[in-house]
């Protein structure tokens, strides 16, 4: 659009289709990535590999997920990663039609919340139809294969 | 220290697509009103705040470029940002800058030019108003999904239904058609909301807010200056409470309702000294970016007690003539949701409200004096709930 613009008149000018009013396109695009440190939640990944779900418990009994580092309960880091039974009860969802470019190679998807029995709560994707699910569904957390070849955790029903 | 603050100027651009201006020009278009209904000039300014959320738009340095543009330069200015409450983040650091006694005049704007990127753009940087890591980067959770999680805890919980959450959307709109600086101009029925396509289940097209350019600028003065100026026409800052919430929603207790807002909605009734909302307020501007939450925004200021918030809908008590007046402006829903711009905008609204200026057909009875504000950025991430009245405390 631009590049016509620049041939034809010599400037990135062009009209906008539907007031008219002129507008000057950007040439200076901007692609973000960010990388984000892992390293002291690093078990937490690991144990994706073995389809576990690990959680932060504090030595003063505070229970952390997503799991952290440090604990503002008795202000301690000394954390002991324990798996949790990955079992629980959905509570709400919404099915995501109008998606981000970043996930437009996804067809609809479900994110669901789900209050597992240890106590703590959850948000993944949430497999199947979500029309079958009923109120207070019962479901499990797996570990699955994204399209992108990484794993992640997703909520199925049981 | 002044005890007390007051808006003495107003202004507000025309809310929609707005390709005919550049950032500074939006600015100036509400800049300039509120510059004449406070009688002043720009040299007369202590110190100006500028909300706005950015990223979407080209110029990030927005109070050097209104410094510039305005002749503002060389006073102090702050640049705030607080999701989708921006505005009224703008307005705290006006309202305690006034209140400590560091400044007499404050100038606040709340500006935001989202047009200046394609929608896929916006979708993709607005769904990282959560967490970022646990809730976007994996799950690609989008801003209306938020939302949606709380609409249908809500239908889970208390029945209500697609259809009730239409209804917010078909009152938004009808006052949105009375209003000149809305972006929705038109009234709609339940079955447009019902027809139109899904965004985020149970949300359609039309249970969303616009992505909006618009700008909104209002001037704050202290208790002294009022006097010393003698100015009639203002409304005092009543009081101001403030909330946040946790980044993730799974370490939230509870969906059918914000936190952050209650909280901030008990801290404001203390300080105002109100104990049954609904009777003692002449009006509100809650933050209805989809429908379900201005439903849930009833019950979290306690207009009707929780679970009640749809009948309130349902039976039309939020109309101007009922039980409150709620969002007769537009709403985010129909005039427009320039993230910056709306908590300025619902104050430049209590404002217009309060001293019968609201456009006709759209004017809410004043008989107590007294309107609020409850402006949410992210999904209860940062509550503001103000009170404004015609009387100081
Ligand atoms: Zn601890």
């Amino acid at each position: 659009m631009e590049k016509e613009a620049i041939e034809k008149f010599g400037l990135p000018i062009v009209q906008d289709e539907k007031s008219g009013a002129l507008q000057w396109v950007d040439l200076r695009e901007l692609k973000i990535r960010y990388t984000i440190s892992v390293e002291n939640t690093k078990n937490f990944f690991e144990a994706l590999k073995e389809g576990k779900l690990l959680a932060t418990k504090c030595k003063c009994g505070r229970l952390f997920f997503p799991p952290q580092k440090d604990c503002p309960s008795c202000m301690k880091s000394e954390m002991d990663w324990i798996e949790l039974k990955r079992e629980g009860e959905l509570e709400t969802l919404t099915v995501i039609f109008v998606r981000p470019p970043s996930f437009s190679s996804y067809d609809p998807y479900t994110v669901a919340i789900a209050k597992l029995d240890d106590g703590v709560r959850i948000l993944s994707w949430l497999k199947g139809d979500p029309k079958k699910v009923v109120p207070r569904q019962r479901v499990r957390v797996e570990v699955s294969q994204r399209k992108e070849g990484y794993l992640m955790f997703e909520l199925v029903p049981i | 220290m002044s005890e007390n603050v007051a808006i003495i100027g107003v202004g507000h651009s025309k809310f929609g697509t707005r390709k005919d201006v550049n950032i500074p020009e939006l600015c100036w278009e509400s800049m300039k009103p509120a510059f004449e209904t406070a009688n002043l000039e720009p040299k007369d300014i202590d110190f100006f705040v500028v909300g706005t959320a950015g990223m979407w738009s080209s110029e990030q340095a927005v109070p050097a470029l209104i410094a510039e543009y305005a002749d503002l330069a060389p006073k102090g200015s702050m640049r705030v940002e607080a999701a989708c409450a921006t505005g009224n983040a703008a307005i705290r650091v006006g309202y305690t800058a006034i209140k400590s006694g560091l400044a007499d005049i404050v100038l606040v704007l709340g500006v935001e030019k989202m047009q200046e990127s394609p929608n896929p753009t916006i979708i993709e940087m607005i769904g990282r108003f959560g967490s970022y890591f646990w809730e976007f980067e994996n799950f690609g959770l989008t801003f209306p999904g938020y939302y949606a999680l709380h609409g249908t805890a809500y239908m889970l919980r208390y029945g209500a239904t697609e259809e009730d959450f239409a209804r917010v959307a078909v009152k938004n709109h009808y006052y949105g058609a009375k209003n000149p600086y809305a972006q929705f101009q038109k009234e709609i029925d339940v079955e447009t909301v019902l027809k139109s396509p899904y965004v985020a289940w149970p949300f359609k097209l039309f249970d969303c807010s616009p992505i909006t350019d618009g700008s909104a600028c209002v001037i704050l003065a202290s208790e002294e200056k009022v006097k010393e100026m003698g100015i009639e026409e203002k409304v005092w800052i009543l009081a101001q409470g403030v909330g946040t919430g946790t980044a993730n929603l799974s370490r939230r207790e509870d969906f059918t309702s914000l936190a952050s807002a209650r909280f901030a909605a008990e801290q404001a009734y203390k300080i105002a000294k109100i104990e049954e909302p609904a009777k003692e307020i002449d009006g509100a501007n809650v933050h209805d970016c989809f429908t379900a939450p201005e439903i849930i925004a009833y019950e979290d200021l306690r207009f009707c007690k929780r679970g009640e918030g749809v009948e309130l809908i349902r039976n039309e008590q939020t109309y101007i003539g009922g039980k409150i007046p709620v969002n007769v402006d537009g709403g985010l829903k129909a005039k427009g949701h320039p993230i910056g711009a709306t908590g300025v905008s619902q104050a430049v609204e209590a404002y217009k409200q309060l001293l019968r200026k609201a456009d006709p057909g759209r004017q809410a009875d004043v008989r107590n004096g007294r309107w609020l504000t409850h402006n949410v950025g992210g999904t209860g991430h940062y509550t503001y709930v103000t009170i404004y009245g015609l009387e100081k405390r």
